[in-house]
């Protein structure tokens, strides 16, 4: 199936002078949720920004569903909606009237009943009649994620969807795209929260420095570079790692009473017994020991860092 | 889901949906809108028809108070054209909402048509509002009132148009006053909205000819009385050519994304 969006060669150089993306590649498959995360300033708003119209790109080709975002803007826009980082709305309209202000503006005649949906699937329908200046701002979050549902689009692009929203709403939210994906939409969302991502997103991007760093399924990331820790609690205290146990490269922990070792699970030697025998042979004594994955959020400290 | 085929070639319901916030925006302000114009022309009448004119006999064998009254709509029509598009497509850069409207499947000729026809909508309005108050001063006759509709109309969308440059150009609330107050004010005063330039000294009369704006009410006012400054072809040329150069403005604004897309 060929992808629904394809970003190929794409630069992006402002005004004055700042490179926010440097020659991006990358394809999303139809009904995956992507996750983009990078540091503030990494590019991930003007990737989607160029995706959906707003910024110009300088160099590059992207095409959402087959049709190219600027010979043929028309279809590749009505397919997509967009849920800003920032809280922009109107602020005299009402939910209702702002809600189907989209749903005409993206081209679609008035279909009451699609908005009612919409609003009460987002918890709205109580406030429809309210002025959006009245609302709170998890609220207006749900306004601006109803307004980008509003026209029925094949891609969504949320942009921060968490930023500055309370747990339950984070919650909610998680669920309603979760159930978009169900019905076949494609979701693109970037975001600070690691756990975001590694909750909702099939695939996973790190962007940082305008660069895509890497684009691979959650899983296989996660077992490629998460790699597992060994930790060992000492009965001792030590003041810093022996010469002898110089080939594993451990770090020490916890003031010293935790000897930690870095490996990875799918090596056929991971090299555990050997460390654990030499640390036998120096009397070093140990009352615990445990093993964990990697999180993603380490993995992706560890690439920004390395990417930077 | 087949994109395509729901994709028709001119978006209508795009079109129809800012036309409809726009002029929902009027309604939601409009004692300001319609009150505002109709009290301040109310009180030029006093002014201008009463205190002054009573003392100034006829212009052209038409009393000063039926006059003025061309003159009075012109000037509304300008005001409320360029503050009604400007505020229009200013006000969605200043909150943040334009994101919306670039990434909609909109032209950028469908955006204009939206903004500038609500705004000539409302001006239009207004001068046909103020032309039946004035209708309860002074006696009033339109003795072409195709032209007078045709300048009307021509008038409320160049100067909308012009607005709707102003809104893309501004930065600030005070840029959207500057030109209004700066350029358009004196050049309405100094341009016959209140005399006829032939009572000026010949020199005056010369330099005036050189004000766009006298040929604007100069052919509104033929639509009613028969008399002008200035031929009604040039007045229609000088409208027109305020018109193609207001479009040749947008559409460089538009070509190059000035001030709307970085």
């Amino acid at each position: 199936m060929p992808p629904v969006l394809s970003i190929s060669g794409l630069s992006k150089t402002y005004q004055g002078g700042f490179q926010a993306l440097t020659d991006v590649d990358l394809e999303i498959e139809k009904g995956e949720i992507f996750a983009l995360l990078g540091p503030n300033g990494a590019g991930k708003t003007t990737l989607i920004s160029i995706v959906c119209g707003i910024v110009t790109a300088t160099a590059g080709k992207v095409t959402v569903d087959g049709h190219d975002i600027q010979r043929d803007y028309r279809v590749a826009r009505s397919k997509i909606g967009l849920v800003p980082q920032e809280l922009t709305t109107d602020a005299f309209e009402t939910v209702w009237d702002t809600v189907s202000f989209s749903r005409g503006l993206f081209g679609k005649a008035p279909d009451p009943a699609h908005i009612e949906a919409t609003l009460k699937s987002l918890s709205l329908w109580d406030k429809r009649k309210e002025k959006i200046m009245n609302l709170s701002g998890g609220m207006k979050r749900r306004v601006l994620i109803a307004k980008a549902l509003s026209h029925e689009p094949e891609i969504l692009f949320l942009d921060e969807p968490s930023a500055g929203v309370d747990v339950d709403l984070r919650r909610d939210m998680w669920a309603q795209v979760r159930a978009l994906r169900e019905s076949g939409v494609t979701i693109i969302l970037t975001t600070h929260y690691i756990e975001e991502a590694e909750e909702m997103a099939d695939r996973i991007g790190v962007i940082s420095q305008g660069k895509l760093v890497l684009a691979e399924q959650k899983e296989t990331l996660m077992q490629r570079l998460g790699g597992k820790e060994l930790t060992l609690q000492l009965q001792d205290p030590l003041s810093e790692i022996p010469a002898e146990l110089g080939e594993w490269n451990l770090t020490l922990g916890d003031d010293g009473y935790a000897l930690i070792y870095t490996f990875d699970a799918n090596e056929e030697r991971t090299g555990i017994p050997s460390l654990l025998r030499r640390i036998s042979d120096l009397g070093i004594g140990f009352k615990d020991l445990n093993t964990r994955q990697r999180s993603l959020e380490e993995i992706f400290v560890s690439l920004v860092r390395n990417g930077a | 889901m087949s994109g395509q085929s729901q994709v028709p070639a001119f978006n209508a319901w795009g079109v129809w949906a800012i036309y409809r916030f726009e002029m929902a925006r009027a309604l939601r302000t409009l004692w300001q809108s319609v009150a505002t114009p109709v009290i301040t022309t109310v009180l030029y009448f006093v002014v201008f028809g009463a205190a002054i004119g009573g003392r100034m006999g006829e212009v052209d064998s038409v009393s000063y108070g039926a006059f003025i009254v061309p003159g009075l709509i012109m000037m509304t029509l300008f005001m409320q054209s360029i503050f009604n598009a400007s505020f229009g497509i200013y006000f969605p850069k200043f909150t943040g909402t334009i994101y919306e409207l670039l990434s909609a499947p909109v032209s950028y000729l469908e955006i204009l048509l939206a903004y500038v026809g609500a705004a000539a909508t409302k001006s239009i309005v207004l001068g046909l509002i103020i032309l039946v108050t004035a209708s309860f001063f002074v006696p009033l006759q339109i003795l072409h009132p195709v032209w007078m509709v045709a300048f009307l109309v021509l008038t409320a969308v160049t100067f909308s148009l012009f607005g709707f440059i102003i809104g893309i150009w501004a930065e600030s609330f005070e840029h959207l006053q500057f030109i209004p107050m700066l350029i358009i004010t004196p050049l309405t005063f100094l341009g016959g909205a209140f005399y006829s330039i032939d009572m000026l000294p010949p020199f005056w009369r010369t330099v005036t000819l050189f004000n766009p704006v006298v040929y604007l009410i100069s052919g509104f006012r033929w639509s009613f009385f028969e008399t002008s400054d200035v031929g009604i072809m040039a007045s229609l040329i000088a409208t027109l050519g305020f018109f193609f150069a207001c479009l040749a403005v947008v559409w460089w604004m538009f070509k190059t994304g000035y001030k709307l897309k970085s």
